[in-house]
């Protein structure tokens, strides 16, 4: 069985079961129990959608300890071009880069370094591909909804590893054949979003995990801002590193990878928007597209989660930067490291299907089961409110099948049930209960909206 | 188990909608992504068939532990030479019908090569019958 992992977690003692997160996931994945937001691993994709939908801050990324990093004599920090973004322009790379050396880590390098070598890769793959369009590997949320939503896909996706994994994987064999011992040497790759926590933590061991751990980028953010808010001389020398093409900073941006590669490349962000895309694939509606650029946020990772800035003003910010970097040649000496690149395995890997929604392994049992939903939907309202703990009717019909639910938890039947005599209304109430909490109706006036919030 | 849909002639932006609720159904009963995949095409084919020819019509979907089988029907011109449509690149959409990227002559040819059993039946003025079955 493959242990599916992931970032978001609800902190139960915030969380007061509002169903925000509930009514925005575009998987179904969560439900009310017990008054708390409960999110269901088989289905979550971890795209964020319901911690940016929290009105109390109840669902959190859980990330390493920064502590972690002294593990290791040889500390990385591995940071996407979006990081930089968010700082205003006055604040240089320079100044960012050589603050997280005071933080602790011995060398800075950018997660986007590799983005040359993937492109060609990746256009030498679509020559060979037979399945088109060759869909980019870059965002771990769009690979996981493939996986469990679109499985009939998976040929299409890219066995390119997007430019993070590719560049840590560069970085370790550099330090390596630089004479740092492999146990020496710790990965800590600053994240803009769950999934690509999500991504990391859910490496196999086979597969050869080659980072170490994420940080949160909101929290060193955080960190990183007060420091040099408070820092007095702004000279800083940059640690040595190769600066990024102007390709490369706008990679991870909407239409950064399409307008770099050959043929007739799409872009499609946002999850709602690759959700309808992904359907029309799947019927053959679309005209033939070479390369397909998926990306679950709007505006690419400039809209990840974990970003503090406005999406809008950082995707301002890392095109200027870029455009001031046009005129520069990269000045990165790429047959200094003709050897390591030479070495395919570094760059290539594997997505396999973990198809999720069907309702039995068996297919007389799913028959069975889709029989018991189309009857409980006679009797379902249609209203789709929530009040069940479920996203939907049809959603609490099929919690229902899998005996996660009874027809009861719908309030509309209890009250039909209360009429005819069915049910108690003391029952009634503990129903109500177990899906709200014991204390959910008491009366509580500092809630958000009501007339003692916040006191 | 039966699913039954009902299409509009001449709406295309309705077309998809019965084979998008039908894929999602094949999913859900863990039928082989590449079965639901080519039952999903060949029924999306079908669909806009109706919706490019017919003034309207009903899909019948039979869902068995065997296999599936969908009935399309619909009342429209009908298709005077069958033999003659099931040749690839033959088509009679209309210009307009094409440029939506619809009616190249795909059609039938293209359902026959996604599925098991295919049979068309047609009278002219009246309607045409497609049915098409998959084993599971
Ligand atoms: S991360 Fe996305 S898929 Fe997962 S529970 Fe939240 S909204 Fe749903
Ligand atoms: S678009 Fe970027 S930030 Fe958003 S989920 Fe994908 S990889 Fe993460």
């Amino acid at each position: 069985m493959i242990q599916i992992y992931h970032a978001l977690k609800v902190d139960k003692d915030i969380c007061y079961g509002c169903t925000h997160c509930m009514n925005v996931c575009p998987t179904d994945a969560v439900r009310i129990s017990d008054g708390k937001a409960l999110i269901l691993k088989k289905r979550c994709i971890d795209c964020g959608e319901c911690l940016k939908a929290c009105p109390v801050d109840a669902i959190y990324v859980e990330q390493d300890d920064l502590d972690n990093i002294f593990e290791y004599q040889c500390r990385i920090a591995l940071v996407p071009a979006v990081f930089t973004g968010q700082f205003p322009t006055y604040v240089s790379e320079e100044e960012i880069f050589s603050m997280m050396k005071e933080l602790g880590f011995t060398h800075v390098f950018q997660a986007e370094f590799m983005v040359d070598v993937i492109n060609e890769l990746m256009d030498e793959q679509m020559k060979i591909n037979n399945e088109k369009p060759l869909i980019s590997t870059f965002c771990p949320s769009v690979m996981r909804l493939i996986q469990v939503r679109f499985p009939a896909l998976i040929d299409h996706i890219a066995s390119v590893k997007p430019p993070v994994d590719a560049s840590a994987a560069f970085y370790r064999k550099m330090l390596q054949n630089q004479g740092v011992p492999d146990c020496q040497i710790g990965i800590f790759y600053v994240t803009p979003c769950a999934a690509k926590i999500a991504a990391i933590k859910g490496w196999s061991e086979d597969q050869g995990a080659v980072i170490n751990g994420v940080i949160n980028m909101r929290y060193l953010y955080n960190k990183l801002y007060a420091k040099i808010k408070n820092n007095k001389d702004r000279d800083r020398e940059l640690p040595i590193l190769p600066h990024l093409s102007s390709k490369a900073i706008q990679w991870s941006l909407t239409r950064g990878e399409a307008d770099n590669m050959k043929g007739r490349c799409l872009a499609v962000d946002e999850i709602h928007n690759v959700i309808e895309f992904l359907e029309r694939l799947e019927n053959d509606e679309i005209p033939t597209v070479d390369y397909l650029e998926l990306r679950a946020c709007d505006q690419g990772c400039a809209g990840g989660v974990l970003l503090h800035g406005n999406r809008f003003m950082t995707v301002d910010r890392m095109k200027r930067r870029a455009y001031q970097l046009e005129s520069v040649a990269g000045d990165v000496d790429w047959k200094e490291y003709a050897e390591i690149i030479e070495d395919r395995n570094l760059f290539v890997s594997k997505i396999d299907p973990l198809p999720t929604i069907s309702l039995d392994q068996d297919f007389q049992e799913a028959l069975k089961k889709m029989e018991r939903i189309r009857n409980l939907m006679c009797y379902l309202p249609g209203i789709d409110c929530g009040a069940c703990g479920s996203p939907g009717c049809q959603a609490l019909a099929e919690d229902i099948v899998q005996k996660k639910a009874n027809l009861s938890n719908c309030v509309f039947l209890q009250r039909m049930m209360e009429k005819n005599k069915k049910l108690s209304s003391e029952h009634a109430i503990r129903i109500i209960e177990r899906t709200w909490g014991r204390d959910r109706l008491d009366k509580d006036c500092k809630k958000i909206g009501a007339k003692n919030e916040g006191m | 188990m039966e699913f039954i849909y009902e299409v509009d002639g001449g709406d295309f932006g309705k077309a998809g909608n019965a084979s998008s609720a039908v894929k999602k159904i094949l999913k859900q009963l863990n039928v082989h992504p590449k079965i639901v995949k080519r039952t999903v095409v060949a029924l999306y084919e079908a669909e806009v068939n109706i919706v490019a020819h017919a003034y309207k019509g009903i899909i019948r979907v039979n869902i068995t532990p065997e296999y599936i089988e969908i009935v399309l029907d619909d009342k429209g011109p009908g298709i005077p030479d069958i033999e003659l449509a099931m040749k690839e690149g033959f088509s009679t959409a209309s210009p307009k019908v094409r440029e939506m990227g619809f009616g190249a002559g795909m059609g039938l040819p293209n359902i026959k090569k996604n599925v098991d059993e295919l049979n068309v039946s047609s009278e002219v003025d009246h309607g045409t019958i497609v049915e098409m079955k998959t084993y599971l």
